[in-house]
């Protein structure tokens, strides 16, 4: 969900609408923010599972160090997505269609 | 040769900007380097107003100090290399990955203020999606815009918890409740006295016992605690959030110098592992300081103080305002001195104060 009015910082900038690609879907991103914000925005809060026990994950510290917000993006594998700007029809890849959904 | 500098800095928030605003206004030809997509820090997120005294910035807002710094920084001719990583120190070198491409710097001086990192807390389910730090949390709403959940348990009652507690309600979220281990909360009363006017619970002596949810966070149990942090007998409650912001204290960001080799010591009330450095910010390696959160966690005022001190003695040391050096030192010592006072700031005083006497220490075992 955005924040388009706020008491201290006012209305949101507008930003250029830009187009990027989650797993084959389109979703709308501002040009400049974080991959991270583009999906949060969009309520995708589940951004890959782990490998081994298909743990599901997503954003953690929001300052590229914990890593646990990485994914596939443009074909380069394990891109921390939260500190990467979104680019118009940027491709982005989660690993959550062919990594099972785990016990949990 | 153009990747010749003076002074280079490691790091463009507060500190790293203070720093090179102070070196550049003396004459030294400073770079800045930083990671990040934008300077500033974490500067932008802090849209509160900060406190101490006018030369504190007392009512502005961090956002504004962070455009201040900025403005000043490019109007002194402070380069500011942005996307670009230090990886690596070496006698009077900095090695930075740049665009994907290898740079080797020569610097004459080099300041560290590479900031710190949030504090992770482990309890079942603490890995789910929807829990977050509330600097990660912070970043989203106050620079991003966008809000990560509608429901929210904040874990925590420092200074950053009860400031992103109300951050969040301003963007429009509902703080469920903030839950603190300790018998106290454990930050300033007005930013705890916003919040629970706001009708948020401060639940002291209670901590999250675990978070579930299939696929990510759907709810906490909280756990009452007993005065030694056990869990009391029946004292769990559930409460149903889809976010839980995690705000538990932060560590420096101390890579570059434990690389480099400078002696550290340990300092429980400044975050951890932290470099050993003297009155003029300077480490046991000579010609590498340090300044910011690397040096100890504390707050951005101290942060921008500590840059303009390693700045100002940088400098000097290359013969840029040498000549008034030790006024402007004592000018800036003494500002610290008012923001490390009250009962708030005595204890970051005295853990200073240690680190400039283990300092004084180990340079007399190495004559």
């Amino acid at each position: 969900m955005r924040v388009t009015n706020h008491p201290v910082l006012g209305d949101a900038p507008p930003g250029r609408q830009v187009t990027i690609w989650l797993d084959g879907e389109p979703l709308a991103a501002v040009e400049g923010e974080p991959i991270a914000a583009a999906l949060l925005a969009s309520g995708r809060r589940v951004f890959r599972r782990t490998p081994r026990f298909h743990e599901p994950r997503g954003v953690f510290c929001g300052i590229g160090r914990c890593t646990d917000c990485i994914m596939t993006v443009d074909g380069v594998p394990n891109v921390r997505t939260c500190v990467t700007a979104v680019r118009d029809g940027m491709v982005i890849t989660s690993n959550l269609k062919e990594v099972p959904a785990g016990d949990q | 040769m153009t990747n010749n500098y003076d002074i280079v800095i490691a790091g463009a928030g507060p500190a790293g900007l203070a720093a090179a605003v102070e070196a550049a206004r003396r004459g030294a030809r400073t770079l800045v380097v930083d990671e990040n997509t934008k300077p500033g820090g974490q500067l932008f997120k802090q849209i509160h107003k900060f406190f101490g005294s006018h030369e504190h910035k007392a009512g502005v807002r961090g956002f504004a100090i962070g455009e201040k710094l900025l403005a000043e920084a490019a109007e002194l001719g402070v380069e500011v290399w942005l996307n670009s990583v230090v990886w690596g120190l070496f006698a009077n070198k900095v090695a930075v990955v740049r665009g994907g491409e290898q740079i080797t710097l020569a610097a004459k001086k080099i300041i560290l203020a590479t900031g710190a990192s949030e504090n992770a807390v482990a309890f079942p389910g603490a890995a789910l999606p929807g829990v977050m730090g509330a600097g990660a949390i912070q970043t989203m709403i106050n620079v991003h815009r966008v809000l990560p959940g509608k429901r929210v348990v904040m874990l925590g009652s420092g200074n950053v918890g009860l400031i992103v507690a109300y951050q969040l309600l301003q963007a429009g979220a509902e703080v469920v409740a903030l839950v603190e281990a300790a018998s106290a909360i454990g930050g300033y009363g007005v930013h705890a006295a916003k919040i629970r006017r706001a009708g948020v619970p401060i639940l002291v002596g209670t901590t999250i016992a675990r978070a579930f949810g299939r696929g990510q966070v759907e709810g906490v149990v909280l756990a009452k605690l007993d005065e030694s942090f056990q869990p009391v007998p029946g004292g769990e409650t559930t409460l149903a959030i889809d976010t839980v912001g995690i705000a538990v204290g932060l560590t420096p960001l101390t890579e570059l110098a434990w690389m480099a080799g400078c002696q550290f010591v340990f300092s429980p009330r400044l975050g951890g592992h932290v470099p050993l450095h003297d009155a003029d910010m300077e480490t046991t390696l000579s010609g590498v300081y340090v300044a910011g959160d690397i040096t100890g966690v504390e707050e951005a005022s101290t942060a921008m103080e500590e840059g303009r001190l390693a700045g100002i003695a940088a400098a000097a040391a290359l013969g840029y305002g040498a000549a008034a050096a030790e006024a402007d030192k004592a000018a800036v010592r003494s500002r610290m001195d008012v923001l490390r006072s009250g009962p708030f700031g005595l204890g970051r005083r005295t853990a200073k104060a240690e680190i400039l006497a283990q300092r004084k220490e180990a340079a007399s075992c190495r004559e």
